[in-house]
């Protein structure tokens, strides 16, 4: 008797949860349906569900735009800029996570709160600055603001994971005479691994994925694949199978990379407000 | 926990290290602190010059003028209103349904694991993807789904950008973060006092009463996290207007950063998109500031 209300609840949830992911997830499954249909499928009316799919969207699409070049800026632009962004942000949550002073607090909260300026707010200094510089439309040029906007996140990340390494481990290796740079490289790295691996699988996705600065500050040479995406909003740019191929293209690898890091995901956008 | 900790930077305890902090630490503060000051100090000082990059050599100090012509402007008000109608209906509707999925996802059920990672896949779709999937392959008036099941139904197809703007505007951000909003009040929903929960239930509770009572206060604090943070990226939303309806049809949907984004980056209007600017520094900071209260309480230094 007491199984069945069970079931049944079970059997509604079920069917609620796959409505509710098939409704949310629909749009990409239609994007990547189209980027296997010819133009002239990808806007038939009725729209085709069954259809001969073809590669020939995937195969083209590097040869009419370039594809690959803004790949390669996306790729070196947010990788590039998660290394950076490390390099500052290891040893300063280091510093802080193991030898806080009565700032520490105060720095960490500073540093924070820069993530709250509004981009909108700089975008005429930072254009000027950047038009002077000839630093606008070059991957340097990008690579340094993704480094700032997300430095505040990996520093913050970071620290939170070195706290969570045993003060013990590292104690005992210091009873043991290792130098600080053992200490260091030997002992708390290899610990802290994961942890700081997936603090820069979130800064790689929001790098990748982010959209004010690249339309801002780039046009082609350094034009990273949000850029791209955007060109095919001209009227003229209505090629909806080859759109979607490389929006495809575009999002597979950070979709998955943002599967695997959703833990990471709200602790680093909530700052640790929400547990 | 972390209070052995708590030594002062000159007396340390004789098993620790003598590191100095500075150098380690310094890099950090050093490039956010230019980061922040030299373009906001650069902002405020354009704001008080008549400066336009199309006529560089009419440069001369301008006070408060750019400000007083700023608020004058009709367009300025009409896109404060655009983006306080954007910001408040896409906080509504994120966690608004965030909450209710959140609670389902909360419950066991086949296939849970993969239905929520479809769930939350929007999220990492990059904003100029998901604008023009839904510009053209859902919102498209002749060649649209949306416009293929309205007609079949009968309707008639709806142009919706030329129709509803910001309503599509709205429906376009809303797919992109509710996601997020799922994922934050989940993971907040999973820390609740399960106990508690079957407890109520044993006194004949019923599931809303529960949701009501016990849920709801539980994720109060989540919710107010969730809105501010989701308060500070909506007030920039571009990305998704400038793909979709750059701001029109007039201005039905230019919101304070695609306002300044035109007047600086289009009308060369230094001085003036830079007091607009300020402005956006100015609400962002007000909610900032609330926000900015709860994390200090969560972090143990």
């Amino acid at each position: 008797m007491a199984a069945k209300p069970k079931l049944r609840r079970r059997i509604w949830t079920t069917a609620l949860g796959w409505l509710a992911a098939g409704i949310l997830f629909f749009p990409i499954f239609w994007m990547v349906l189209t980027s296997f249909k010819t133009e002239v499928e990808a806007i038939a009316i009725p729209p085709k569900l069954f259809f001969q799919p073809t590669l020939e969207n995937y195969s083209t699409i590097n040869d009419r735009t370039d594809y690959f070049s803004f790949a390669l800026n996306s790729v070196l632009i947010s990788v590039g800029s998660t290394l950076l962004a490390l390099l500052f942000a290891v040893p300063a949550a280091y510093a802080m996570a193991f030898f806080p002073t009565k700032r520490t607090k105060g720095t960490l909260l500073w540093m924070l709160s820069t993530k709250m300026l509004p981009p909108v707010g700089v975008l005429v200094p930072i254009y000027l600055i950047f038009r002077n510089l000839s630093l606008l439309d070059t991957r340097i040029g990008l690579t340094i603001i993704y480094t700032l906007i997300n430095l505040p996140i990996v520093v913050w990340m970071i620290y939170t994971f070195f706290k969570d390494v045993p003060k013990d481990i590292l104690e005992a290796g210091r009873m043991d005479g290792a130098s600080t740079r053992q200490e260091v490289f030997q002992v708390l790295l290899p610990l802290a691994l994961p942890g700081i691996a997936s603090t820069g699988l979130l800064a790689i996705i929001l790098s990748w994925n982010e959209a004010f600065w690249s339309l801002n500050l780039t046009t082609t040479n350094a034009a990273p694949l949000t850029t791209f995406i955007a060109s095919f909003s001209s009227p003229q740019g209505l090629f909806w199978a080859q759109l979607s191929a490389a929006s495809s293209l575009a999002i597979a690898p950070i979709l998955i990379f943002g599967w695997l890091s959703q833990r990471q995901l709200v602790r680093g956008l909530t700052f640790g407000a929400v547990k | 926990m972390s209070s052995t900790l708590a030594v002062q930077p000159n007396q340390r305890t004789s098993s620790k290290r003598q590191v100095s902090t500075l150098p380690l630490v310094g890099p950090s503060v050093v490039v956010l602190l230019i980061w922040m000051i030299v373009p906001l100090v650069m902002t405020l000082w354009f704001s008080l010059q008549h400066l336009n990059l199309l006529n560089p050599d009419n440069n001369s100090f301008a006070g408060l003028s750019n400000y007083i012509a700023l608020l004058s402007t009709p367009a300025l008000w009409i896109s404060i209103f655009n983006t306080l109608v954007l910001v408040g209906s896409v906080l509504v509707i994120t966690i608004g349904l965030g909450t209710l999925l959140a609670v389902l996802f909360n419950e066991e059920f086949w296939g849970r694991s993969i239905a929520r990672l479809l769930a939350i896949a929007p999220f990492f779709v990059m904003p100029t993807v998901s604008a023009l999937i839904w510009k053209n392959m859902l919102m498209h008036p002749v060649n649209g789904l949306f416009a293929y099941i309205t007609r079949s139904l009968g309707f008639g197809a709806i142009d919706w950008f030329a129709q509803y703007p910001m309503l599509s505007v709205i429906l376009i951000v809303s797919w992109e973060w509710l996601p997020f909003a799922l994922l934050i009040l989940l993971t907040a929903i999973q820390s609740q006092d399960d106990e508690q929960v079957e407890a109520a239930r044993m006194d004949g509770a019923k599931s809303l009463a529960i949701f009501r009572f016990i849920t709801l206060p539980h994720l109060g604090r989540a919710i107010a996290v969730l809105a501010m943070i989701e308060t500070i990226f909506f007030l920039t939303i571009f990305a998704e207007i400038f793909v979709t309806t750059s701001g029109g049809p007039g201005l039905a949907t230019t919101n304070l950063a695609y306002f300044i984004y035109l007047r600086a980056l289009f009308e060369f209007d230094v001085g003036g998109a830079s007091a607009a600017g300020l402005l956006a520094v100015i609400l962002a900071n007000i909610v900032a500031i609330f926000l900015m209260r709860i994390v200090a309480r969560n972090l143990d230094v």
